[in-house]
């Protein structure tokens, strides 16, 4: 039963000083999903997915990836970390970075050879880098480091990706070519799973979505879970959204927030 | 105590307390090792000072020592800035190779000056009274009237420039916003590292000037929110393990600044493991209970959404718990016990029930 | 000082080449492993490790009675190691961060090694404990004994990070992806770590331990403006670490008063800043050469103009006009001259008579050109 599920995530509670950063998340995504995760600034969005990669310990709760706990399926498992987390004044190449993506299969000791340049290459041609191979990482764009990055995840070849906001900071162009390879990755069976600041582009980029703050807000597809009432209980009443079909707002629901909703509707705000 | 022991641990005191107050400010901007640096350059300064000047008594020493102190945070700066090398590489280059030029000009052209390398680096405490002052009237050991001026420096700047010095450290660009000039406060607290580095290591070299700049404030900030209180809290740790370290020296007949660096760092853990709230034991306890506590959460609402219906009965059994909520049986049962401890549950004829107090938790925890 | 003489005492003195054959080694190792820990922005962790030693050495020598080098490397390198240990605890488990935790590390382990220095030699003053050579090291009474020592654990020491070479770059790029991966980092950092210790350790009997912090990040930061590949990097630092060491051996072996340990590191800050201000693409001296370069064309590229602007009202573009009338346009007066003679040298004017400058056809065709640039190509 548990088979249909690429990551089951259930009980995941994570706390560093007293209070709580993620309570009792329950998160099940089907195969084959594209999934956002949204939700306002400490929201524990990053927090979720270093939990369930194990980067942050948690006080409770259980990972399953294709049923099997999350330690024994890290090969499934491709993570695209934020691009700030990196120092990318570090001296190597575009080329260089993407073969590390490998360097999961390699094991101990061995070395890229000329199979993992070859693969590393075919990746860096699926993001559009491919001229880039040999640059310094730092003479790179944001768009491009982006790029690099999902090359990165592309090489990894898994079956399922996690990805902290990689569409921040880049440029329409590479905002584009980004969402058609994840909905290609989504076409070939894997599921993709994003943590994403923009909520205006959910519906349109994503299947499934996550609303997180703290807890679970709500978890499944977007066209039963996206609603300006999860949205409420998520933000807390500080987003006033663009009805997608121009229906009214609904009342004000009481919150323990406390804030309402506003009366006329205006874009969405995004979350950065 | 004979009046010399009194001087020494005197002299200890003020040292420990001049050290602790910029001290808090290196440890809060991130920049402890500049006291490791600036401790080593301000050879430089008085090796420059000294063929200016041609003796060593006069005070103008120290002025080139502060001034040599300002200059190497100004190199750092520089190197910083041409983006070519990260901060923490450019103060591991710039010390190093300023020392070395006051130690070659040193020995090629100092020899014979009682200007002993050796001395910076370690100091004496032990013989700090007998080279004494006459200050005002007053016959006291040189070491504890230059330094009781510098310690008056320091506070001195730290009460004129409070509030510039908790922004600027907080929130610079803030400061800059406002007026301040965080580059202003930024060369003023090196240069007052510079001055205690100076007037410090003649009577217990710089390697404590290290340990009593540094290993207090960090022990006051796993201790405080307040950077009022960071700052009494750090000078009083200093104390402490200042005079703790002489006597410690006495019993053992060892060197008094080892012996007070040894003690900042005894005093430091104890503050790392016992601190409440920060402290290793404070954090794993709590991290402990907060284990159970979800547990003992999860459990209270399992039994509330199940409470007053059908299948209750079923549902409330201990047996069942293992497979609604995936636990293990012994892990299951502890989960009980610890909730029965407090007063959430009660077991009644092999069912678990609710208390109020654990209806109430149930709800709480549902909508947090 | 005879060149020649000190390059045939370099091979033919034994103790020459002993001593500089040890700081070679040195020089070697600590500019590779420091690589390392300068990327990881740990550059310090030199310094910190190198006072931290001293415990070790006292220990080791208090519970062995020897005072054999290997037995005082492996004490020096277990306080090391420790330190390490305690600095990532720190780090890690509380709000305290890095580089107090190295000054914490640093002062208390040197202190508490003073601490027992003189209760073992029931001396409490320290400057007569024979520290001088700790801190300063004393590369030119290295015997060769030593330097088979150092060149064993060095080698030692290189052949792991060379086998550990994409676990370590993982470690100092991207930390979380590799633990992503499965990799165990916490112990790879471990080991880069045990590593840099052992590079720190073998360098302390010849530079000491003020100077050795110097020794793991110049050779480092000096290649690291040479070139943007890892491997290349390493290997230059290595190379320059080795360059610093020998220079520096030999300049001191030439005067008195001028110990080994304060020339090596001077050696090497030279290297530091020579490549600073050389290195093609990020040296400083290129950087400024460029924007020159940048700014003389710009100004030439206005001069130009100008001198179409004002043969525009004219029938004839060629008309000379005075170098006094370009200059009160624009912005440079100063310069005006400079990039007529410029702009003479490419042939896109000449000079009339007495300071009066005219286009020609040339210069004409490419000043229409830089107008249509301008106007919005």
């Amino acid at each position: 039963m548990t088979e249909q599920f690429a990551v089951e995530v259930t009980d995941l509670t994570v706390a560093y000083g007293e209070k709580p950063v993620l309570w009792d998340v329950d998160v099940m995504v089907p195969k084959g999903t594209l999934m956002a995760i949204v939700g306002p600034n400490g929201a524990g969005k990053t927090t979720l997915i270093k939990a369930i990669l194990g980067l942050t310990s948690a006080a409770a709760g259980q990972v399953l990836i294709y049923g099997q706990p999350y330690r024994e399926q890290r090969r499934l498992v491709g993570y695209v970390p934020q691009r700030g987390s990196v120092d990318w004044d570090f001296p190597t190449s575009v080329l260089d970075v993407v073969m590390m993506g490998r360097y999961g299969e390699l094991g101990w000791f061995r070395r890229p050879g000329r199979k993992e340049r070859e693969q590393a290459l075919v990746a860096l041609e699926k993001v559009g880098m491919v001229d880039y191979a040999d640059r310094q990482i730092s003479q790179l764009s944001g768009g491009q480091q982006q790029r690099t990055f999902l090359a990165r995840a592309l090489v990894q070849d898994a079956q399922v990706y996690f990805m902290d906001e990689p569409f921040q900071g880049v440029d329409a162009t590479t905002e584009r070519a980004i969402v058609m390879l994840l909905k290609e990755l989504r076409e070939a069976g894997r599921t993709v799973i994003v943590v994403h600041h923009d909520l205006q582009t959910v519906p349109e980029y994503f299947d499934w979505v996550t609303l997180l703050n703290v807890r679970c807000i709500a978890c499944g597809p977007v066209a039963d879970v996206f609603t300006d009432e999860n949205l409420r209980l998520t933000y807390g009443g500080r987003v006033a959204f663009l009805s997608r079909n121009g229906a009214q707002p609904a009342t004000a629901a009481t919150l323990d927030a406390g804030a309402t909703a506003t009366g006329t509707p205006l874009t969405a705000l995004s979350q950065r | 105590m004979t009046s010399l022991q009194i001087e020494i641990q005197l002299i200890a005191s003020v040292v420990a307390i001049a050290c602790a107050l910029p001290g808090v400010f290196l440890v809060l901007r991130q920049m402890a090792m500049m006291s490791d640096a600036i401790s080593h350059t301000v050879l430089l300064g008085i090796v420059i000072m000294f063929f200016l000047v041609g003796s060593l008594e006069s005070p103008l020493l120290i002025v080139g020592a502060t001034i040599m102190g300002v200059i190497t945070v100004s190199l750092v700066e520089v190197l910083n800035r041409t983006k070519l090398v990260k901060q923490d590489a450019a103060i591991a280059l710039v010390f190093p190779a300023l020392f070395s030029v006051a130690v070659i000009l040193i020995s090629r052209f100092a020899r014979g000056v009682h200007l002993d390398v050796d001395a910076v680096l370690l100091g004496e405490l032990a013989f700090a009274p007998f080279d004494r002052l006459a200050f005002f009237g007053l016959d006291l050991p040189r070491a504890l009237v230059v330094m009781g001026i510098v310690l008056a420096i320091n506070i001195t700047f730290i009460v004129l420039f409070f509030k510039e010095l908790k922004l600027a450290t907080f929130d610079s660009g803030l400061a800059a916003a406002l007026g301040f000039s965080p580059a202003l406060i930024h060369y003023g607290l090196m240069a007052s590292v510079s001055i205690t580095a100076v007037g410090a290591f003649d009577a217990v070299g710089s390697i404590l000037v290290v340990a009593l700049m540094v290993t207090p404030a960090a022990a006051a900030y796993l201790l405080t929110n307040d950077l009022k209180r960071m700052l009494w809290l750090s000078a009083v740790i200093g104390v402490i393990s200042a005079l703790g370290g002489y006597w410690m020296a006495r019993w053992l007949d060892a060197n008094i600044a080892g012996s007070m660096a040894s003690i900042t760092g005894l005093v430091f853990l104890i503050i790392f493991l016992g601190a409440p709230e920060r402290g290793i034991i404070a954090v794993a306890l709590r991290r402990s209970r907060q284990r159970w506590d979800f547990a003992q959460s999860m459990l209270t609402i399992h039994l509330l959404q199940h409470e007053g219906k059908p299948e209750a009965e079923r549902e409330s059994r201990s047996d069942h718990l293992v497979e609604h909520l995936r636990w293990l049986p012994d892990h299951a049962e502890k989960v009980i016990r610890y909730a029965e401890r407090k007063g959430m549950i009660r077991r009644q004829s092999g069912q678990l029930l609710l208390t109020d107090a654990g209806r109430t938790l149930a709800r709480q925890a549902m909508v947090h | 000082m005879d060149l020649l003489g000190l390059l045939h005492d370099l091979f033919f003195d034994y103790t020459l080449r002993t001593v500089a054959l040890g700081v070679g080694v040195l020089g070697i190792v600590s500019g590779a492993l420091g690589s390392f820990a300068m990327l990881r922005r740990q550059s310090l962790l030199g310094d910190a490790i190198s006072h931290a030693a001293l415990p070790g050495v006292v220990l080791a020598f208090m519970l062995t009675g020897s005072k054999s080098p290997i037995v005082l490397l492996l004490g020096a390198a277990v306080a090391g190691l420790v330190s390490t240990l305690i600095m990532i605890g720190i780090n890690r488990y509380t709000r305290i961060k890095e580089d107090s935790a190295l000054g914490i590390i640093l002062s208390v382990f040197f202190g508490f090694g003073l601490l027992l220095l003189t209760f073992l030699q029931r001396n409490p003053d320290a400057r007569q404990a024979g520290l001088n050579k700790f801190l300063f090291g004393q590369a030119a009474t290295l015997l060769v004994e030593d330097v088979l020592v150092m060149s064993a654990f060095g080698g030692l020491a290189l052949l792991l990070m060379l086998l550990f070479w994409k676990e370590f770059k993982l470690l100092t790029f991207d930390r979380d992806f590799g633990a992503s991966l499965g990799y165990p980092m916490t112990l790879i950092e471990i080991l880069v770590t045990i590593l840099l210790v052992i590079a720190i350790v073998i360098g302390l009997q010849a530079v000491g331990v003020v100077l050795m912090s110097a020794m793991v990040v110049a050779p480092a930061a000096a290649a690291r403006q040479w070139t943007n590949r890892l491997s290349l990097m390493v290997a230059l630092a290595s190379l320059f670490g080795a360059l610093a060491g020998v220079s520096g051996a030999l300049i001191s072996s030439t005067g008195a008063g001028l110990s080994t340990g304060p020339v090596i590191v001077l050696c090497a800050s030279a290297i530091v800043i020579i490549s600073l201000l050389l290195a093609p693409n990020r040296g400083l001296l290129w950087h400024w050469l460029a924007r020159l370069q940048n700014r003389r064309r710009l100004q030439t590229e206005q001069v130009l103009s100008n001198l179409y602007l004002l043969a525009s009202q004219h029938a004839e573009p060629t008309y000379p006009h005075a170098a006094a009338a370009l200059q009160v346009m624009g912005a440079k007066p100063e310069s005006v001259l400079q990039s007529l003679k410029a702009l003479a040298a490419e042939g896109f004017v000449q000079q009339a008579q007495n300071s009066h400058w005219a286009l020609t056809p040339t210069g004409t065709q490419r000043a229409e050109q830089l107008v249509r640039q301008r106007n919005g190509a």
